[in-house]
Parts: C-alpha cells; structure tokens; sequence
C-alpha cells in the first residue's frame, strides 16, 4: 500500500499541489495539504511542490509467486454465430507478446455449437482451445459464462486474460476478474508485456484527453479488455496444430439464475450518427446524379452517405442525411468529406470524428483547419479514380 | 420494489490538458456534476416506482461533497440517499469501489434491483456494475435498453453485438442502464421546496459489515496507475497536393485498415 506523505517542516501551505490535482483529492487544512478519499497516489503533486514537501511512501504487500502463472489466454467471443474478428486480433497480440518469454497463447470458447470455430482456430497459432460447448451456454449469461472461464483459469494459470472490449467482453470481464480478485483495465488500445510478466496497460482516460498507463503487480491472472480494431490478426496459416480441448460444462453453470426469454436480431443500423465509416458530399458536386458516386464509395467502403445543407434544400436528400447545426452531429471512426467547404455550422459537428479527410480544390477551404488529411484536389477526378481501385481490389 | 441506485460525482469537464513538459495535468478548478449516465438509471428506478410502488435509495462513494450529486438526486424524486466517505477509501480501482459499494448496500438495507449507470466520464470503465454483482452473488445484466418487471424479478433488455438478448432475473439482481432506456426528467424546484433540507446519511467505513481497511482504497486496490500522458497526436495533419491522390488515399486507408 502505498500514500503520499506531507513533510510538515518543508510545506510552505502553497497550495500549488491543490491545484495540481487531477482528482480533486487534496483539500487544505490549517494551510498544509491533506489527501481526501479521492486520491489514488498518482504522485503528480509530489512533482509539482517546489518545496519537495511532498513524498510517496510504498509499503510493499505480500506478492503471489508470479512464476506460477505463465501463458496468456484469449476469450474468442462469438456473437450472432459468427466468432468476432476482435478475438483473433487478440491472438495476434498475446502471439507478440508471449514469444519473448516462451510462454503459449491459449483461446476459449464460449457457447453452443462452437465446435467448427474451434477447428478455425487451430490455424492461429493457439496451443490449446478450450471448448465450453452447451446448449445453456447459447445465450449471454455473464454469471455463466464467467463459470466456464473460470474454471479453464484456474487449471491452466494464465498470466494474462485478454477479452474483446465489445458490449459482451465488457461485461464479462469484471464479474470474472472480481471472482479472482485481481485487477482488470477497461478498453486498453496499447499492450506491453514485461519481463517480470507485468502486462503494461495503456488506455484512453477522461475521455480521450489523456493516456493512462496501469499495471497490475501483486495479483495474478491480469485481466484487459482491448478495443476492437487496435490489434493486428495473425496470418492464417495453413497447418492447423493448435489442440482442442472439450471441457465439461462447470457446475456453478447450473446455478445461474438469469435464463433467456427472447432473442431479437437487431435492426440494421439507420441513422448517420451510428454510421462508423461516412462519406459526404457539399455543393462542390454539381448535378443530382453525382451524388452516386458518394453512394457508391460509402458502399464500398461499408459506410453510409451524408450531406451538406445546401444539397437537402435543393431536394437530393433529406433532412436524416445531414450533417450539421440544423441536421446532425455526427463521430464516426472515418469521414471523407468531398466538395464540402466546412461552415462552421457543418464542422462543429463533424469535427470530432476520429479520422476526417477532406476533398476540395480550394486550397483555403476552413474544412481543412479540421482535416486530417487535407486533399487540395477536384473530386471528380479523385473519387472516380478511388472507387475505380477499390473496385480493382475487390476483384 | 425497492430500488438501489449507485449515482457518481464527476467533474464538469473532461476537458483536461496535460502539460507536455512537465506530464502534470492542468485542471482550471472544475465543478462536480452528476455522471450523466446515472441520470438514467435513476430516472429508471423513479418510474418503475411510480408504477409499481417501493423505495428508491440513492448511494455514492467519494468525498464529503458528493452529498451535491445525493441533493440532485433528492430533487428529482429519490427517497434516501447515502454518501460512503473515509479517507481508508481512497486510492480505490473497479476491484476496491466494487467492494466498497457491495459492502455499503449490504449495510442500508435489503434491495431487489440495483441499478448503475453505463459508465462514468471520469473512470470510464463501465466495469463497477458487474463487480458489484459479483460480490454481492447475484445475477445482472448490462448494456440494458429496457427493463420490464416480471413475476418474481425483471426482464432485460441487453445490448449485445448483433442482438438484443432479453433475460429474465430474480430478485435481487443489478443491472446497468443505456442511455436510451428513458429520457430523465429534471430536478424540480417543487420537490426542492418540499424536501427542505432532508439529510443526507454520511457512512465510513465502521458501518460496513467488514471493517478491515486491507480491502478497501488503494489497499484494496489491483491495479496501479504508474503515469499519465497526453495522446500522442497520430492524426497526421497532412496537406495533398500534385501527384496521385487517389492512389495516395487508397493505401492510407489501407494502413487505417478501412479497406
Ligand atoms: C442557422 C444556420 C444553420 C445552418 N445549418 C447547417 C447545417 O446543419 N448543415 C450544413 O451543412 N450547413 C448548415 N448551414 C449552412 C452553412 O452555413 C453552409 O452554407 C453550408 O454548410 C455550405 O455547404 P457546402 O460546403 O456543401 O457548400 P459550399 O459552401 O458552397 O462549398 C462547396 C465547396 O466545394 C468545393 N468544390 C467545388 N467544386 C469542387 C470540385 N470539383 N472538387 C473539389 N471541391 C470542389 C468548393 O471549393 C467549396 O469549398 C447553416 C446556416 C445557418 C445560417
Ligand atoms: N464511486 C462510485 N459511487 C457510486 N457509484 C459508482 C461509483 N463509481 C462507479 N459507480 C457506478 O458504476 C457505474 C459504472 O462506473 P465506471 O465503472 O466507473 O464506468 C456508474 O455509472 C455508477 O452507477
């Protein structure tokens, strides 16, 4: 356990640590500085006494016996029958991250009728698949499938448990790693592995405004749930020499008391703001027609379409496709904006957006103060000549 | 039906910068707010007590302040509200405030449902919910878009992947609402009026069944955070100008791995 310890004699009562704070954890009683609930022992006001008044005091807590657990195990989620892209990418990882150490990389399967994933598995490069096939096992249950984890953990001792931070993985994760007792970091988009098989976490904070980097040291196994789309997958390899391994269902499987009492696909995704992928055109298109090309490289890139304002007032599209202050805000993952000048009452909400790509001949367009990637270029040369690719790469 | 909800203090903004010299935060004395996403789970348990009868009680672990958040949610209609505040508390991740929070519930009383939010906007995790149900030995449910009691328990609506899975679970269980379960209603200056200046209950760590400060705050804690950093800025701000810009763009979509 370790604090932050106020030397009385060098504390001048500043207050500049106060301020300092990203927790708010410091309050001042009788001009000297003292920690409240909030404080998680970052050390960041210890950097910022100019007096050195401040000090952080470890106390170091017995440690498991860390040489008992080796291997990083990798939960393969499968959702709506299909196994979910994010477990390979996992794979890819631990793959990265055992080899240093020797250690092996271990799936498990959760659900019902999961056999033939397994057999896709094999061609990963996993030693071991654990197989948790059941029909009681057909339905999230988290309790449940926390059960089975549990008890493939507990025979193998993972150092590590990496699960997909998708809305199943997210809940799963910490009912499991609150059975072990053990610490799990949500959402991680970086991963290290150390000698001493500390997994070193680095995840988005407060929003994205800020990087944390977290490790789990005194209990094992380590639980992340990492972002989809961070990872690499491995290769397919031919060979298939990965080992499946059935197990029995656990009893604890049986004691749930959460059962099923409907299933309903979700409707495909409607509204732009749902939309991960977005291509848009403005004003620069200069006949209703064109706006097919936009159709199409939306489509082939699996993506929806949007529009500026001035082209729902003209009729080509309705009020649902626009972005803006009198349409929609909108934050997909990719946007590539093309003939658009960039108001401000369009890129105020588009700004955001993780990656934005902006088409225009006008070298001062204010869309480029936003862009990413800032194309001083005619659309109609460079989307025809982009959707003509993509079309190439498909065949 | 009596109803637990876990509400948050969080800052105002998460607008905060790091400065790149020294890695220290600048934070511009920020006010608390309610995590908006506990809006919706208190809004959740307010109806399903307007319509089916029982107790809302709202809980919050953090500093003497938070009693602010317990105030709002006073105003919006909860019955009790609870504050969990002791300096041993501090320093806790997702493993000690899931403790904590199991811990301070089994201590105000027996509840059917308890309801969190999603997610809070400074921890972020989404993690807290499930693990106080699994310290507690309970069933729950996350990413819940609808709730619906049901015999002897609530039927609900979990956002998965590619479906929505609908399960049923007895009393008592937890579950954790999206955003678009309910539209909250606001704090109304008449309940305001009404409540005066009804307590709030302020509890440490004595009042909990277990009372080994070992398992709570930083000492309760698995993981530690050893440094924060701002992200490095991996948007390129790139001009494009002669040359091949279609083929340009379509190998950076390539490496983006959009194609
Ligand atoms: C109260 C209010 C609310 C508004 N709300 C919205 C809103 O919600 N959404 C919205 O979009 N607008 C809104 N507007 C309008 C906004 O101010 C702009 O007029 C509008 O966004 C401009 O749309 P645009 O960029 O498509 O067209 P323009 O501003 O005409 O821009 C067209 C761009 O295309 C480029 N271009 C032309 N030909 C080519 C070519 N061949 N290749 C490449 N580039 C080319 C030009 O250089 C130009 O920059 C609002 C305005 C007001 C006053
Ligand atoms: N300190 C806390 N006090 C009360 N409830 C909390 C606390 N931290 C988290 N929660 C609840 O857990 C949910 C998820 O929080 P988090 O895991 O921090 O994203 C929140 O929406 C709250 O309902």
């Amino acid at each position: 356990m370790a604090k932050i310890a106020v030397l009385e004699r060098k504390c001048t009562g500043c207050g500049l640590c106060r301020a300092s704070c990203p927790f708010d954890a410091i309050e001042m009683t009788d001009g000297r500085p003292e920690m409240n609930a909030a404080c998680r022992v970052c050390g960041i006001c210890v950097k910022s006494c100019p007096q050195q008044a401040l000090v952080k005091l470890e106390t170091r807590s017995a440690s498991v016996d860390k040489t008992q657990w080796k291997d990083i195990l990798v939960f393969a989620e499968v959702s709506g029958g299909r196994l979910h892209p994010v477990g390979l990418e996992l794979i890819g990882k631990a793959r990265e991250l055992t080899a240093p150490l020797g250690f092996k990389v271990r799936a498990a399967l959760v659900g019902s009728g999961v056999g033939t994933h397994a057999e896709e598995l094999r061609h990963y490069g996993v030693s071991e698949i654990a197989v948790y096939d059941d029909p009681a096992l057909g339905y999230f249950r988290a309790d449940a499938y926390a059960g089975c984890l549990e008890d493939y953990i507990r025979a193998v001792k993972p150092c590590v448990v990496l699960v997909g931070a998708t809305s199943l993985g997210r809940s799963l994760a910490p009912r499991l790693a609150t059975r072990f007792r053990t610490g799990l970091t949500a959402d991680c988009t970086k991963l290290e592995l150390r000698e001493n098989t500390d997994l070193v976490q680095i995840r988005p904070a407060f929003g994205g405004n800020i990087m944390a980097q977290i490790v789990t040291t005194n209990t094992r196994p380590q639980f992340a749930t990492v972002r989809y789309k961070v990872m690499n997958p491995p290769a397919r390899g031919e060979e298939a020499d990965g080992v499946i391994l059935p197990r029995k269902l656990p009893k604890s499987v049986g004691e749930s008391k959460a059962s099923c009492v409907g299933v309903t696909p979700l409707p495909p995704k409607k509204s732009i703001s749902d939309a991960e992928i977005l291509v848009v055109g403005g004003r620069g298109l200069q006949k209703e027609g064109d706006l097919a090309m936009i159709h199409t490289l939306a489509a082939l890139l699996g993506g929806d379409w949007a529009v500026s304002r001035p082209l729902v007032e003209k009729g080509w599209a309705t009020n649902e496709r626009q972005i803006g202050l009198s349409g929609r805000t909108v934050r997909p993952k990719l946007i590539i904006t093309c003939g658009v000048s960039g108001a401000i009452q369009f890129a105020s909400c588009m700004k955001d957006s993780e990656r934005i790509v902006a088409i225009n001949s006008d070298r001062n367009a204010p869309i480029f103060d936003v862009a990413h990637v800032a194309i001083v270029d005619d659309l109609y040369k460079v989307v025809p000549e982009l959707i003509e690719k993509l079309k190439e790469g498909r065949t | 039906m009596n109803i637990f909800v876990c509400i948050k203090q969080v800052p105002a903004t998460n607008k905060v910068q790091v400065d790149e010299k020294t890695g220290v935060l600048r934070r511009s004395g920020v006010a608390g707010k309610m995590n908006p996403y506990d809006l919706y789970a208190l809004e959740t348990a307010l109806r399903l007590k307007e319509r089916h009868g029982g107790t809302v009680t709202v809980g919050t672990m953090g500093p003497p302040q938070a009693q602010a958040v317990v105030r709002e949610a006073y105003m919006m209609g909860a019955d009790d509200g609870y504050v969990f505040s002791d300096r041993r508390l501090g320093g806790a991740d997702v493993l000690a405030t899931g403790y904590t929070l199991s811990q301070a519930i089994r201590s105000v009383g027996d509840f059917d449902l308890i309801l969190c939010g999603r997610q809070t906007t400074d921890g972020d995790t989404a993690q807290v919910g499930p693990a106080i149900a699994e310290y507690l030995g309970i069933p729950h449910a996350a990413w819940v878009s609808r709730l619906t009691p049901s015999g002897d328990g609530v039927d609900a609506e979990q956002q998965l992947q590619d479906v929505i899975e609908t399960v049923h679970m007895p009393f008592p269980c937890l579950v954790t609402v999206e955003q678009d379960i309910c539209m909250p209603r606001l704090p109304s200056l008449k309940t305001a009026r009404a409540i005066g200046d009804k307590p709030v209950h302020m509890l440490g760590l004595d009042a909990f069944p277990d009372t080994d400060e070992a398992h709570y705050g930083l000492a309760g804690s698995a993981t530690q955070v050893e440094r924060i950093f701002p992200p490095a800025n991996e948007a390129e701000h790139e001009v494009w100008e002669d040359g091949d810009n279609a083929e340009r763009l379509r190998r950076a979509l390539a490496k983006w791995k959009f194609i």
